[in-house]
């Protein structure tokens, strides 16, 4: 349960926004609060993280602070969200993560990079860990490929069962009897707005962010990240299956299909997360929830990372820089998978349920025009 | 960046739509301007910031208006709701120009959208703004910016250096100094005086110390007081305002547009000895809520009470603050502070006196009462099923209407009628030309963006030449 405190002021702010609704066209938090007279711990936690955060309806608010009502929408359910994350963690404990997640995802990343270091250090000729390779199996000389899939694919695994079982925790916490009526269209609603990011459209215009200005900005570059790593994604599953089922091993060539799509989705979390932070540095602080900006810069940092470490080992393949380049990025990658639910990526989860309940709600609306 | 020790084109008082209107206005022909509000960055905007759209004419449906509404039409409904106090010259020329608002607004960046839920009474009507007021004065202050306006806060303009009805330039109280600002031509565009509720007492009796002011509470009047006493001409009375009925737990200012309670139709509203005083179902909600705010003016302390049974909870737009809750007329009265026995007889005579009918929240629906005074004629239903909801009223003054006259170039009348040379006036502070008393949703703002355009473009014209 989040904390009382928050709940108490999430319903005191939805209570006044449901008296005024100058806010309704900006996104789906507005018209789904319309659905509600009084707000529940569910409704609160599902309306926080149905919020994109765009800050779109404080600049415009007539009751932001200073005036006495202090109506911060953005910032109440950002610090909602933030203890919803920690709520649904799996396991429980590592919930805790979240309360100060730059300093634990600085660690993680510290912690997996050394392992891997050493491990490669320890185990492997220097010699080869120091020459140049190239042709099938290059990377493999220097970490053979049982030691990548397993470990990686095992992570990865456990990330996504973490994840979910937090995405399941969300859904009976905030379900209510709308909800289950799902259907296919729903959920393909749902699914779209999360894809597009209608929400961060503030209903053509953009969001105001990082200042009074409405613009695509936040949107675009959300997509760059997004789909940079979807990308990314792509491409490492594309060339499981030519390993797999081809027996083409790796290193590619530079007009290869995993090639071509890592490097586009490694530029993605180059311009992504760089064009995301550089939006937040410049942002007003008021609408934010300060303990979030950690974890954001966080997970911002660690795709920017993955994406340069990437990008530098397949300019360097051919080097004696490989054998480094290959275990540093492995090193973030590995952090990155490790943190996966106990960090930012968690929000896209939460976000997408919230967006299918959603739609399955507004086809159930009186509201809908 | 404002530069107080230079002669300025044309210096605009006050930040509100009016305001800044003629400011872009003026920028845009040419001149030099410079904008002072007295409000910090963070209360610019003064009541228009409250706002959520304008009532234009136009020839057909839009993707904003549910269909057409003509000048001749505009002009009928403003006859009916200001029973002829008007200036018809005026009137009309702002109802024409209606035509050509939303239009404006756009070039200068403002966003409208569907009408907001709850307002299908103006629909057809009205265009309102993507996300209210404030972003609409947001996109009107960065558009000055970018044109080169200089605005400053905090500066409350004190005085008008006033001569012969010219004005030379103002005294403004700026980051603890004063300071002598000159300008070729002004624009008044302070608003009205509802937050000046001393002068509200001239106009309403001691009462007025009870009054809620839902917007601003910079705006004093002191710029129309100077006008006047420098011998301008006035229009409309200080005790003609639009007030609508509010929650009387609603802040003393500013509390914008969340602290109606729009359920006075579904209910019995009493005054402070638990009695009734007006036919609370005479006509739907949007035609009524207006004549609210000066009827609970007029109860013994400013104080009404709407009461409800749980029949009637859920049927209108949610409240900011939450219903007074008992399980019985007499519990509900001591929560109140009402005198429970006459609570009780109130509610059994009117209980008493409901003829039964097919209730229907959306129209007029004949249910009515028989043998009471005054009647109830709509929406009449036994208040019989606990728990019981009672909200307490205040009036809730929006602004008021007593001001200067103005000619159509927006220049103030001094005398017997003398335009003066170098001042004018858009917004409330001259709104009373139109608005002799009465209201139709929307039309302030109307009345400050067309004369704001006026008043920015003849100061231009004054000043350059
Ligand atoms: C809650 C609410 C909702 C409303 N909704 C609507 C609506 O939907 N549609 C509509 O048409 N109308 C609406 N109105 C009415 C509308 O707000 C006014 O008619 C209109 O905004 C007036 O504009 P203005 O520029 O004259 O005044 P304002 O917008 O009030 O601007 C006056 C400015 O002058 C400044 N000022 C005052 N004195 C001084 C001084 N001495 N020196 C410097 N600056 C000074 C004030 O700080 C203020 O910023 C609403 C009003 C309220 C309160």
């Amino acid at each position: 349960m989040p904390s009382t405190e928050l709940l108490k002021e999430a319903d005191r702010l939805m209570t006044i926004c449901n008296a005024c609704r100058y806010c309704e066209a900006f996104c789906a938090v507005f018209p789904a609060m319309e659905e509600r007279r009084t707000f529940s711990s569910g409704d609160l936690t599902y309306l926080a993280n149905l919020c994109h955060g765009c800050q779109g309806c404080y600049t415009v608010c007539q009751y932001a602070p200073p005036h006495e009502f202090g109506v911060n929408v953005p910032k109440t359910f950002a610090a909602l969200r933030s203890e919803t994350y920690a709520d649904f963690a799996w396991p429980g404990f590592l919930g805790r993560l979240f309360k100060w997640n730059g300093v634990a995802v600085s660690l993680a990343v510290a912690l997996t990079l050394t392992l891997v270091l050493l491990l490669v250090f320890g185990l492997q000729d220097l010699e080869i860990m120091f020459g140049s390779h190239s042709g099938a199996g290059a990377f493999y000389r220097v970490i053979p490929y049982e030691a990548m899939v397993w470990p990686f694919g095992l992570v990865f695994l456990y990330a996504l069962a973490a994840m979910g079982v937090g995405g399941f925790r969300y859904w009976r916490s905030t379900a209510r009897n709308g909800f289950r009526r799902l259907t296919a269209a729903a959920i393909l609603g749902g699914i779209l707005d999360t894809l597009t990011l209608k929400n961060l459209g503030g209903g053509g215009g953009g969001c105001p962010y990082p200042n009074e200005t409405f613009s695509f900005a936040r949107r675009i570059f959300h997509h760059f990240t997004f789909y940079g790593f979807m990308l990314c994604f792509a491409a490492t599953s594309v060339a499981t299956v030519y390993d797999h089922w081809f027996g083409w091993i790796a290193p590619y060539a530079f007009t290869s299909v995993p090639v071509v799509l890592g490097s586009l989705g490694g530029i993605g979390l180059l311009v992504g997360p760089a064009g995301l932070a550089w939006l937040k540095m410049r942002a007003d602080p008021a609408p934010r929830a300060g303990a979030l900006t950690g974890m954001d810069v966080a997970f911002l940092l660690l795709l920017f990372m993955v994406g340069a470490t990437g990008l530098a080992l397949l300019t360097l393949r051919e080097s004696a820089a490989m054998g480094s380049l290959l275990a540093i990025h492995l090193g973030f990658v590995l952090a990155l998978f490790a943190t996966l639910p106990y960090g930012k990526m968690v929000h896209g989860i939460y976000r997408m349920l919230a967006l299918v309940q959603n739609a399955a709600e507004q086809k159930q609306s009186i509201y809908r025009n | 960046m404002a530069d107080l020790g230079q002669l300025y084109d044309v210096l605009v008082i006050g930040a509100g739509n009016a305001a800044l209107c003629a400011a872009i206005t003026a920028r845009r022909a040419g001149a030099r301007v410079l904008v002072l509000e007295a409000a910090p960055r963070h209360f610019r905007g003064g009541n228009s910031r409250h706002t959520r759209n304008v009532r234009y004419a136009h020839a057909a449906a839009t993707d904003y208006v549910t269909g057409p509404y003509t000048v001749e039409e505009y002009w009928d409904d403003l006859l009916r709701v200001t029973a002829g106090k008007t200036n018809e010259t005026l009137a009309r020329m702002v109802l024409e120009q209606s035509e050509t608002v939303p239009d404006w607004m756009m070039e200068q960046g403002v966003r409208f959208q569907q009408p907001l839920s709850g307002t299908l009474g103006l629909a057809r009507t009205n265009a309102f703004f993507f996300g209210g007021g404030k972003n609409m004065m947001n996109t009107y202050f960065a558009k000055a910016e970018e044109l080169g306006v200089d605005i400053l806060y905090e500066a409350e303009v004190t005085d008008l250096t006033l001569e012969n009805g010219r004005c030379g330039g103002v005294k403004v109280r700026h980051a603890n100094a004063d300071h002598d600002v000159t300008a070729r031509a002004v624009v008044v565009a302070a608003g009205g005086f509802e937050a000046n509720i001393d002068w509200l007492k001239e106009g309403w009796g001691e009462g007025a110390g009870n009054f809620l002011i839902r917007g601003t509470p910079y705006n004093k009047g002191r710029l129309l007081r100077i006008l006047l006493d420098h011998g301008a001409r006035s229009v409309s009375e200080a005790d003609q305002c639009h007030a609508v009925p509010i929650d009387a737990r609603s802040p003393k200012f500013d509390g914008g547009i969340c602290t109606r309670v729009d359920c006075v139709i579904f209910s019995v509203v009493v005054n402070n000895k638990a009695e009734r005083f007006y036919d609370e179902g005479e006509d739907i909600w949007p035609k009524r809520y207006a004549i609210w705010g000066r009827l609970v003016a007029q109860q013994p302390d400013q104080i009404a009470y709407a009461i409800i049974d749980s029949k009637s909870q859920g049927i209108f737009m949610p409240t900011v603050f939450p219903a007074i809750e008992a399980g019985s007329i007499r519990e509900l009265a001591e929560k109140l502070e009402l005198d429970s026995a006459g609570l009780e007889k109130t509610v059994e005579q009117f209980n008493a006196a409901v003829q039964p009918g097919d209730f229907d929240a959306t129209a007029p629906d004949g249910c009515h009462t028989e043998g009471l005074t005054p009647p109830k004629t709509n929406w009449a239903r036994k208040l019989d099923t606990p728990p019981y909801y009672g909200y307490p009223l205040r009036p809730g003054i929006t602004f008021t209407y007593l001001g200067v006259e103005v000619d159509e170039k927006a220049r103030v009348l001094f005398g017997g009628g003398t335009p003066a040379d170098n001042i004018f006036a858009a917004g409330e502070v001259m709104a009373g030309n139109i608005l002799g008393q009465g209201y139709a949703g929307g039309i302030g703002l109307l009345i400050g963006t067309v004369f704001g355009r006026i008043a920015g473009e003849e100061a231009a014209r004054r000043a350059v030449n």
